[in-house]
């Protein structure tokens, strides 16, 4: 007899965290992005409590700029039995209008890094699930898979606990908190492995398919709505892309392909020659050490 | 630039990948895992070569290498070689400062293995994070310069990787090039680590001569090491045992994480196999009760399954109805593992402030979480010898050897593998967390139990603390007045006590002079006796309150973590801490005994306040200024605050 094969541990390392979590901490949530990496986990949660319901609401801190498709996906499953899902929006992002045409990095500060620490504390959850990955960034391949943050937020990489064996020091002071990463040990290529043996539901933009887009700034940007404030001399045209990361339909670049399943999207992965964050405005922000310096402030 | 030589190791895959996706995708659900740690300095070569197999491996992308590239010739050391060290170290301050300060985890796969790559740092004061990237490790991959040879510094992390259990090691003689690729350099440094190993029993370990530069043996033979017949690293990863799978051969433990009780017909104990398997109908025991029943179900969400492993995390239905929560371990009925209460252990310190020998520490373990409280190291290893050292106590990155004792039993078992198996990490590895602070100061290996818990029985009581309270009809509570010597504890305790006794309440005052003349005359003054001298009056305050005192102690008490200590002992809210607010310069002129006096002539060492801190309440239920209150006045308020404490 084999043993368990590395998808097996993964998945059964990540059932262990999430319990681990609940077991300990007074309040958690998930931090639900509607995104790939938000399928697995939350796919994970119901594995992890099976035959009981998730004991924790699912929470979308939400920019009122994802994709249609998000949206619907979201609240189809917020809509399930068992599942208790918040959306929360930052009533001051509401209130001046933010977004990402006109207000460039403030649009992610106000919404996300913003929205997710108010959401934090209207609720009071001291535990937050977050579906990061350390193969995604330089500094996230430091990042315990218990974080702990500060009663402001913070991220201190000087002050992380370290993390021996499977043993998890979920321990903390009133107002002091946990980011907990379940799926700190996959790959994008585990995750998507998972996608397919598991038969998870994902937002079909991850497929190819024709689609409404702007060339800008060496990016190809979905019209997903009338609110696309077009600038002098673009046109819509109608191509085949799909998308490799999801955020705010105006941050995400599309890749012109013609992947409709997940094995071909795989395909292309593997033979392709950029990495997975590429598409994303945001972390091109700051340059060097940019979501280093985002983490530090709060920012999931 | 022109790369040194192109990745070739996965062209095989790329081909698979583009002919015949699917295939590819049904090799990758078969593969395994292998995590190994990577030990060495920054000089030996060790960023270059983890960048090299991430290379070799195709886990960097065209926009990475572009990157890399720039940054390469921006702040490399390589000169106009690319720069593989620049893809690992992942921190601003680390990359500013040329090194790295942390672990991190790297991923890369062949067509058979997955790998999980803990990079940790060589520098001694790292200790600690080499510690935890070996803590789940099945292989140690230790590299030698080899201009430099086997140095203290192999030594050390060899050592380390043994402590923690790592039964494997992979000597990389890195920078071959830097020598010619000679054979004989090699053949001297793998001479002398053999005569090293043999020392300190490490048995099982290969030497492989690579160069990260080159790439030569790393993915592939070379054409300059051709008298080298030994497999390629990456052959090497891929095919060692991995130490892990060997824990289904041992038997069967499952700490029980959390309870689920969707509804009154489910109850089901959910945990991840820490060994062995197990399946429906066999006979297990639950501990530390010793309850004996069977399994009923495995429940997963994908169906019930007939059997569970070693690494699955499942739901355990069993046929009765028994007492089982969070922290006891399931284990099989034959051969269960033993509780205890006291333990040697190998303690790795990992926090700046040393270990406080005495002092109630959280002790992790499995799911279990006690209190544990550490004594004086029988000594401390030189990590370099195996040397064994007298030590007062254990200061960041020291490793020694000393007894533990717990508040109630703990389910265990010995930490290192027997017959050289892998080590018994879900049941023998423990962390210790400071109180106060939360971090985790301590991790440890226990090595056996001194006493068997089986023979400390707490005696049940048919009386119990509540029938004790009905009888004086109060409500018992411990006030535990602190503040510096002089401060007015005492006089201030005193009075308090009087006024209760005159509302009829049974009382009992501590008094820290007076207990020091007889429960606690075998003890002086030092850090550790004032720990002990603490533990012992909160022991003594608790059996008085469980008889239904009004217990009042004055004792200077100058550690926050001690007072805590005892706050945690009593039940919630029993605990009262009067703050005697008295500033140094005041209490010093009052000097009542004369002592500030003698401590400043240094006949009074270690005295608080002078030469020894006390660390004043944050958050006390009562604050007592006595530059603003009289003596009677503070004494109003305490009793105000029993009265109201009485009606809550």
């Amino acid at each position: 007899m084999s043993g368990l094969t590395h998808l097996d541990r993964l998945e059964a390392e990540s059932i262990h965290i999430m319990r681990e979590t609940v077991a300990e901490a007074a309040r958690p949530v998930m931090l639900y992005s509607i995104g790939k990496d938000s399928a697995v986990m939350l796919h994970l949660a119901r594995k992890a409590f099976y035959p009981a319901p998730l004991p924790f609401p699912l929470l979308h801190v939400d920019t009122t700029w994802k994709f249609q498709d998000m949206y619907a996906l979201r609240d189809k499953v917020g809509a399930e039995a068992g599942i208790e899902l918040l959306v929360y929006k930052n009533p001051e992002a509401e209130a001046k209008g933010i977004n990402p045409f006109d207000h460039g990095p403030l649009h992610t500060d106000l919404w996300k890094t913003e929205g997710l620490r108010q959401a934090l504390d209207k609720y009071g959850f001291d535990a937050a699930f977050g579906g990061a990955r350390r193969d995604e960034e330089k500094s996230r391949a430091k990042e315990r898979i218990f974080s702990f943050r500060t009663a402001s937020h913070r991220w201190d990489p000087k002050r992380q606990r370290p993390e021996l064996w499977s043993l998890y020091n979920v321990r903390k002071n009133p107002g002091e908190s946990m980011r907990v990463f379940p799926l700190s040990n996959w790959t994008e290529l585990d995750i998507w492995t998972y996608i397919l043996r598991e038969r998870i539901e994902i937002v079909p933009l991850y497929l190819a398919a024709p689609r409404s887009v702007v060339e800008r700034d060496g990016l190809l940007i979905m019209v997903d709505d009338d609110r696309f404030q077009l600038k002098d001399g673009e046109q819509v045209q109608t191509r085949s892309v799909r998308f490799r990361t999801l955020g705010c339909y105006p941050l995400s670049g599309a890749i012109e392909s013609d992947a409709d399943t997940i094995e071909q999207v795989v395909q292309e992965m593997l033979l392709a020659t950029t990495s997975e964050r590429q598409g994303r405005i945001i972390d091109r922000d700051a340059g060097e050490g940019s979501m280093e310096k985002k983490k530090q402030e709060g920012y999931f | 630039m022109a790369l040194p030589h192109a990745p070739k190791y996965q062209a095989d895959e790329r081909d698979l990948i583009a002919a015949d996706i699917s295939a590819y995708l049904a090799r990758q659900t078969s593969k395994e895992l292998l995590r190994f740690i990577t030990c060495g300095s920054v000089d030996d070569g060790k960023s270059t070569l983890i960048g090299r197999l991430l290379y070799e491996t195709r886990q960097i992308f065209d926009d990475q290498m572009a990157a890399l590239e720039a940054d390469s010739k921006r702040v490399g050391t390589q000169g106009q070689n690319i720069d593989f060290a620049l893809l690992v170290d992942g921190l601003t301050a680390e990359r500013e400062q040329g090194i790295t300060i942390d672990v991190a985890y790297r991923f890369f796969a062949t067509s058979k293995r997955k790998f999980i790559v803990a990079d940790t740092p060589g520098h001694e004061q790292y200790t600690r994070n080499m510690v935890t990237g070996a803590s789940t490790a099945d292989l140690a991959l230790l590299l030698v310069d080899a201009r430099k040879g086997v140095l203290e510094q192999t030594r050390r992390h060899s050592i380390l990787c043994k402590l923690v259990g790592i039964r494997r090691m992979v000597l990389a003689v890195t920078k071959m090039d830097l020598v010619d690729f000679d054979k004989n350099a090699f053949d001297a440094i793998v001479a002398d680590y053999r005569s090293f190993a043999e020392q300190v029993g490490i048995a099982d370990w290969v030497a492989i001569p690579v160069s990260g530069l080159s790439g030569d043996n790393v993915a592939g033979h070379g054409e300059a090491m051709g008298w080298y017949q030994g497999p390629a690293l990456l052959d090497h990863l891929e095919s060692v045992p991995i130490a892990s799978a060997a824990d289904e051969a041992k038997p069967f433990r499952l700490p029980v994480q959390w309870v689920s009780r969707p509804d009154q017909h489910f109850r089901g104990f959910a945990g991840q196999v820490a060994s062995g398997e197990v399946a429906p109908g066999d006979e297990i025991r639950i501990l530390p009760s010793g309850r004996l029943t069977k399994v009923a179900r495995i429940v997963t969400m994908d169906g019930d399954l007939d059997r569970a492993r070693a690494g699955q995390s499942v739901t355990l239905t069993l046929s009765d109805e028994v007492d089982c929560s969070r922290g006891d371990v399931i284990a099989t009925a034959k051969d269960p593992p033993h509780a205890a209460d006291q333990f040697e252990a190998t303690v790795v310190w990992m926090a700046d402030e040393p270990m406080t020998p005495g002092r109630g520490y959280w002790l992790k373990l499995g799911t279990q979480v006690v209190t544990a409280t550490v004594a004086h190291p029988k000594h401390q290893l030189n990590v370099n010898t195996l040397e064994e050292l007298a030590a007062k106590t254990l200061d960041l990155n020291a490793i020694g050897v000393a007894e533990l004792t717990t508040d109630r039993p703990v389910v265990f078992e010995t930490y290192e593998g027997s017959d050289g198996g892998p080590p018994n990490r879900a049941l023998g590895g423990f962390i210790l967390i400071d109180k106060l602070t939360n971090a985790t100061v301590a991790a440890g290996m226990l090595h056996f139990a001194l006493r068997r818990a089986e023979n400390v029985h707490w005696q049940a009581l048919d009386v119990s603390r509540e029938t004790h309270a009905r009888l004086k009809g109060q409500k018992p509570a411990v006030l535990w007045f602190t503040g510096l010597s002089g401060a007015g504890k005492s006089t201030i305790a005193n009075l308090v006590e009087k006024k209760l006794a005159a509302l009829g309440r049974h009382t009992f005052l501590l008094d820290g002079d007076n207990v020091r003349h007889g429960l606690n005359k075998d003890l002086g003054f030092t850090e550790t006796d004032r720990i002990e001298n603490i533990r012992r009056v909160g022991e003594v305050a608790k059996l008085m309150a469980d008889a239904g005192l009004i217990v009042l102690t004055a004792f200077i008490s100058p550690f926050r973590a001690e007072r805590e200590m005892v706050r945690r002992m009593l039940a919630e809210g029993e605990f009262i801490e009067v703050y005697v607010d008295t500033p140094l310069a005041e209490a010093e002129k009052r000097d009542v005994k004369g002592l500030y006096a003698k401590a400043r002539a240094g006949e009074l060492p270690n005295f608080t306040g002078i030469d020894s801190p006390y660390e004043a309440p944050e958050h006390p239920e009562l604050w007592i200024d006595t530059t603003e209150l009289s003596a009677e006045a503070a004494a109003e308020k305490v009793v105000a605050a029993i009265l109201e404490f009485e009606r809550r």
